[in-house]
């Protein structure tokens, strides 16, 4: 079999990319998805506070999904569910497994990465103690009560101020659990502002910075934790241990691309965020083989995923129209705490109206001036109050900005004081 | 003159706002970027309010679901955020359930009505 697009993974990412590719012209596309439905993560992100920039409302996960699920069924746009992308050469043949069918390969012309991310495992976290039951990531956690309708404990401690940790701290607050604390090793929570607010203080649930589990209680069954304060080093304090019983130890320690298909078919990836290293068109290191969404690095808001994998859709389809074309590769600079940017090139060529550049950075810092010089000089800038790691940081750059700077060799973002 | 500080929940920009008050009349809002962030300010300090989410039990489900995402479709005064929650715990819905549809109406006499938030067939 072949097909001219695969898009790999039905979520928020691969809904967008297929539409914006067959809006487009594309229309032997193909969506592959391992779950029994298409939507991904958002099927059990139950809560509101979905594509307020998209639609201006506020929606639900699963509202929101279905608006794009809706669009892919209006274009008839094809989708095959409970099949799994187990491996992709780098000739861009797709080796798929699904139960009806078996194993089956089909070749693309050009692939879409879209295939989320996963949690961090709690072997990252090396944690000592014993390995009772009891223990869960977050993300398992909302998907045993949002949608097998079971709820893991009665009293809970969470290790990790993520969304995800943050989220559900008050939605088992709500299902009648005791949430004792949420501990976060950083000084900083990694969550978004808005969901402190919503979720922890709301409900009087403390928030404790620079602190962590130190040990876990129980042989069978979570019995209690202990959480300690840390220092610069993250190094535990002694005499600063406090002792929680609980039931159930909730780990929300951040999320990571999910890249093991990308890397076997050569596939650059960027240590930084740990997705693949894409040009302007979202373009991997392999041509005609682009990336969007929480594969490429991990997004906060899915309207900022739905956007970028339009992008990515709209690109594939010029590939598939224009083939390989000669471009320029000019690296984004980056400077003052940019810990990274999505893209790391830049032909200016290809930018039609404009180019979203997206990052993130390494600490909070307060009172700042996010600028991009093009050529050594300054041709925007903006006034940020604070900004932090756990909210992603945008700089648009416009086909004016370029067409004033024929020849640009040299393009820099910069975090200064202000 | 009593001063509150708030961090607006209408948006990911997360602005930190003052509000003023004066015998309880709220007088001024300052910090919020958009028009949201007032009429937010202005009802946390004298009536806060919630949307509230949950699932809800399904029987008859054809694709195996067990649960249906719901919330109610307006706010909720914060105070009846827990009476609500205790009037879902006892309810199943049957399915197929369509997005909108309306669940239990008037939940736990609060005047708003629960409503699916997915299909569920
Ligand atoms: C718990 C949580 C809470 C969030 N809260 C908010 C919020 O309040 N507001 C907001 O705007 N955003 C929120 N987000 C962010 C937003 O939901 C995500 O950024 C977005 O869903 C990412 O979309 P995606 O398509 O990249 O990934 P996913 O939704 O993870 O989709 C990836 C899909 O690919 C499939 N897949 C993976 N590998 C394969 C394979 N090998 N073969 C076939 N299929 C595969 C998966 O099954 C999945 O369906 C939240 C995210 C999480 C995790
Ligand atoms: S004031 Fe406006 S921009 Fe600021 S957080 Fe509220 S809704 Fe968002």
């Amino acid at each position: 079999m072949k097909h001219d697009l695969i898009i790999l993974g039905g979520g928020p990412a691969g809904l967008a990319a297929a539409i914006a590719a067959y809006d487009a012209g594309v229309r032997d596309l193909l969506i592959v998805e391992r779950d029994r439905e298409l939507g991904g993560i958002l099927n059990q992100c139950i809560h509101n506070g979905f594509g307020l920039h998209t639609f201006s409302e506020e929606l639900t996960g699963p509202e929101y999904a279905a608006r794009f699920i809706e669009g892919v069924r209006e274009r008839n746009i094809p989708y095959v569910l409970n099949t799994m992308a187990l491996h992709v050469s780098p000739e861009k043949a797709v080796t798929l497994l699904s139960r009806t069918d078996g194993l089956q390969t089909v070749s693309a012309k050009a692939i879409i990465l879209a295939m989320g991310c996963r949690e961090r495992s709690r072997g990252a976290l090396n944690i000592p103690g014993y390995r009772p039951a009891g223990i869960y990531s977050a993300g398992t956690a909302q998907r045993l009560v949002n949608i097998e309708g079971f709820l893991p404990g009665r009293e809970i401690v969470i290790l990790g101020s993520g969304d995800i940790g943050l989220i559900m701290a008050r939605r088992l607050t709500l299902e009648g659990a005791k949430v004792k604390v949420v501990a976060e090793l950083m000084p900083y929570s990694g969550g978004l502002k808005r969901n402190i607010v919503q979720c922890l203080d709301d409900y009087g649930i403390p928030l404790k910075l620079s602190h962590t589990v130190v040990d876990i209680r129980g042989r069978k069954r979570v019995e209690g934790v202990t959480i300690a304060a840390v220092d610069a080093q993250n190094k535990p304090i002694p005499g600063t241990e406090e002792e929680y019983a609980c039931d159930t130890l909730l780990l929300s320690c951040g999320l990571i691309p999910e890249n093991e298909l990308s890397r076997e078919m050569g596939v650059s990836i960027n240590p930084v965020t740990n997705g693949p290293v894409v040009n302007e068109s979202l373009e991997t290191s392999v041509p005609g083989v682009f990336a969007a969404g929480n594969v490429l690095h991990v997004h906060d808001l899915v309207d900022f995923v739905s956007e970028e994998a339009a992008a990515a859709g709209r690109a594939a389809a010029a590939y598939l129209e224009n083939g390989e074309t000669a471009r320029r590769e000019i690296p984004v600079r980056f400077e003052g705490g940019v810990r990274y940017t999505v893209p790391s090139t830049i032909d200016p060529a290809l930018v039609r109206d404009a180019l979203t550049v997206r990052f993130r950075v390494g600490s909070v810092m307060k009172n700042r001036i996010v600028s991009v010089w093009m050529d050594g000089e300054r041709v925007q800038k903006k006034r940020r109050q604070i900004m932090a790691p756990g909210e992603m940081e945008e700089v648009r750059l416009t086909r004016e900005q370029f067409d004033a700077h024929p020849g640009l060799d040299d393009l820099l973002i910069r975090v200064e004081e202000a | 003159m009593e001063t509150v500080n708030l961090i607006c929940i209408g948006c990911p920009m997360g602005c930190p706002m003052t509000v003023t008050l004066e015998n309880g009349v709220v007088t001024g809002v300052s910090g919020n970027t958009c028009k949201r962030g007032d009429i937010y300010a202005r009802k946390e300090v004298t009536a806060p309010t919630r949307i509230v989410t949950s699932t809800l039990r399904v029987t008859g489900s054809r694709t195996g679901a067990v649960t249906v995402p719901c919330k109610t479709k307006t706010d909720l005064p914060k105070n009846d955020i827990f009476r609500c929650m205790r009037a879902l715990a006892g309810v199943t819905a049957k399915a197929p359930i369509h997005i909108g549809d309306v669940l239990i109406s008037d939940v736990a006499g609060t005047g708003v009505d629960i409503v699916a938030t997915k299909d569920v067939l």
